[in-house]
């Protein structure tokens, strides 16, 4: 039995040999849904198909991430009010950038249907990201498990160990972002490896290497922030007003990602949480209050025995 | 402010008034809920049509934002506890095994040797189906063990599991002696033991259910502990009482009583201090568990505290009594079941506390959502 107590964990510690902190940069502006993420993930990971209905959802079948489904892309599907003025915007707001050539995602900007009419944007703005495990600094899922089974890597990801896990199911709603899940079948909880059998040999995870757009960048974490930095200020002056970096930095409840976003819009619209906290950041007030109520049942037996013996 | 939210400010005037309240997508709560919900924001959301842009909220409705969380074509944001039946009929019997340890030992101190024992009684046997309940829910049953491989603080369900597994023999080990009449500074040492572990197994379940991410759960971490040891008073005091003869349950009968009232009282402090996050303890399944462990507790203490020197009137409160503590515990978990679907009681409240940290919302003014 070993005691644990590692609210924030010393990344590279208990490795012989240390490494920067690997991650995930998804630049959601460039990304086309072409699901070849999901796909590689689901192949490199040997995972269950899992529902091929179709939602109703736009292009979403998969919905959310789960046991079985460790990249998820999130398909947005906005009405532009009011719609034709698009056109006249858009070229304000690409005359506003100096002329700048900003790349953005198929239907995500309005380049192509300034020049093309009603073509490609007909209206809508159409938004798309790619989900994944944040393997957060402060990792919830971690920091509840009971048996150990979960730990952080040579890379700083997390990773549940499958012959440890016993499905006891703390994780699933421990997770603020309803990332981890139990597998109805199998009864373990799994979720993203960062591709722990990969990344541990230098190799990139399956979900970056699949991405045509590069929209899913791996990489060393600082490397990765600055050019997520550097993008942010491209789109911005693009006119990309709403764009945004999502857990890029540490000033946030789970102390930092290993995996951020670009997002055009806010975190909720792609169905994450705005300000996502690691419960285990007040689980010391928890425990007092437990104790004061403890302390509180004994006085109140105590004074049951006060009013007479029998 | 950080340098990563810097295209996140309001934009100051941008599309005129109604653009801060045209959310890209409103959450709509499901229709069968709509009966309960009243005619509050989301049915009026609906009625608008495709558009989906909200009304505004009705005069004298403060429980919702002036803006509505907008969500993902309203999926959950965080996954339901997949935790099955077992789990709140294991925080009642755990609860009515950790009052009852400091109840048998006061019993013993005090010279209740009757009341004494069947404090034990109901405690070992509450403690004996406590580690079957708990294995069944695991995904992995024969890997059960696997829980004392490590002690972590931050993990409730990790001390749990450590206090059961010193509990349980203490307790079961003091009753068996007791009933046998063998080893009987052992049995005394053992009741001593569970009488300081007893309350902390009362109360670390609500320490459990907190340390999570579900809204209805983590905000109340303040109260829930209390709610826990009151209703663990309650049900090891009407338990005590079901196996005494009344002329010697009188501290077990007080104990049931003030449990009763302090489960009653915390959870109503809690529900209001939750204000929006309230709401799940009162709708649904969560909202009529709730009500009916408050009628049942009502009464039972209410039976047994006027009535319960008869054996007749004290079994029945005491029934009614042990019925409300099952019932309340079921509450709280279907509650927090309901606000962890419900992407409203996720997003909203964090929303507003962003928005109160730096001002960053934008709901945009030129979409208006499909």
């Amino acid at each position: 039995m070993t005691v644990q107590n590692l609210p924030t964990p010393t990344f590279g510690g208990g490795y012989a040999e240390a490494r920067p902190r690997m991650g995930f940069f998804t630049d959601t502006s460039v990304c086309i849904g072409c699901k070849a993420c999901e796909v590689a993930c689901k192949e490199w990971n040997l995972l269950p198909t899992g529902a091929l209905g179709f939602s109703g959802k736009s292009f979403d079948n998969t919905l959310e991430l789960d046991a079985e489904t460790w990249r998820h892309v999130a398909f947005v599907e906005q009405s532009l009010s009011p719609p034709l003025d698009l056109a006249g915007s858009a070229a304000a707001a690409t005359e506003g950038a100096a002329g700048a050539t900003v790349r953005r995602g198929m239907f995500g900007g309005a380049e192509p249907s300034a020049a093309d009419g009603a073509g490609a944007t007909d209206g809508v703005r159409w938004l798309m990201s790619s989900d994944v495990c944040k393997h957060c600094t402060s990792a919830a899922c971690m920091e509840v498990c009971p048996t150990g089974a979960l730990f952080r890597t040579e890379v700083g990801s997390v990773v549940v160990q499958p012959d440890i896990c016993n499905g006891c199911g703390y994780c699933v709603p421990a997770c603020p972002f309803g990332v981890i899940g139990r597998d109805r079948e199998d009864g373990r909880a799994w979720k993203c490896t960062l591709c722990y059998d990969r990344t541990r040999d230098g190799l990139e995870p399956a979900c970056a290497k699949a991405c045509p757009t590069d929209s899913i960048q791996y990489g060393p974490l600082d490397e990765l922030r600055e050019r997520a930095g550097a993008r942010l200020g491209d789109l911005l002056a693009a006119g990309e007003s709403r764009a945004n970096l999502y857990l890029a930095d540490e000033a946030n409840g789970v102390k930092g990602a290993g995996a951020f976003f670009l997002l055009l819009d806010e975190p909720e619209v792609y169905g994450l949480p705005p300000d996502p906290v690691s419960t285990t950041r007040d689980v010391g007030a928890f425990w007092k209050a437990a104790g004061i109520a403890a302390g509180a049942l004994l006085a109140g037996v105590a004074a049951a025995f006060a009013g007479g013996r029998r | 402010m950080s340098p990563w939210r810097n295209g996140r400010r309001r934009e100051p005037g941008g599309g005129g008034a109604g653009s801060a309240t045209l959310p890209g997508r409103p959450i709509e709560t499901p229709g069968r809920e709509a009966p309960e919900d009243g005619p509050g924001r989301h049915g009026q959301a609906a009625r608008v049509g495709p558009a989906r842009i909200p009304a505004a909220a009705p005069p004298g409705e403060t429980t919702v934002p002036t803006t509505a969380p907008r969500s993902y074509y309203g999926q959950p944001v965080l996954k339901e506890p997949v935790w099955t039946f077992e789990i709140p009929w294991y925080m009642f019997a755990g609860g009515l095994a950790g009052a009852s340890a400091p109840l048998a030992f006061a019993a013993r101190l005090a010279g209740n040797h009757r009341l004494a024992r069947a404090a034990l009684t109901a405690g070992a046997a509450a403690l004996a189906v406590s580690p079957p309940l708990l294995i069944s829910d695991l995904g992995r049953p024969e890997r059960f063990h696997h829980m004392l491989r490590v002690l972590r603080p931050t993990s409730p369900m990790s001390v749990g599991s450590w206090l059961l597994t010193a509990l349980s023999p203490a307790m079961i080990g003091a009753a068996v002696a007791d009933r046998l009449g063998i080893t009987p500074r052992l049995g005394r040492t053992a009741e001593g033991v569970a009488a300081l572990l007893g309350p902390a197994l009362a109360t670390y379940t609500a320490v459990l259910v907190a340390d999570t991410a579900v809204p209805a759960w983590h905000e109340a971490g303040a109260e829930l502990p209390v709610v826990f040891a009151g209703g663990a008073a309650a049900s090891a005091g009407a338990a005590a009482c079901l196996l005494t003869p009344p002329e010697h349950a009188g501290p077990a009968r007080r104990l049931a009583v003030g449990g009763a009232v302090a489960e009653l009282a915390a959870a109503q402090v809690m529900e209001q201090r939750l204000g929006e996050l309230g709401e799940p303890y009162r709708r649904g399944r969560a909202g009529r568990l709730s009500v009916l462990a408050k009628a049942l507790s009502v009464t039972g203490a209410a039976v047994l505290g006027l009535a319960g020197r008869r054996r007749p009137a004290a079994i029945a409160g005491s029934l009614l009594l042990l019925a409300g503590s099952a019932c309340e515990r079921h509450a709280v978990i279907e509650a927090g079941r309901q606000s962890a679907r419900d992407p409203k009681y996720v997003v909203g409240p964090q929303r507003r506390r962003l928005d109160e940290r730096g001002g960053v919302h934008a709901p945009g003014p030129e979409t208006a959502g499909l």
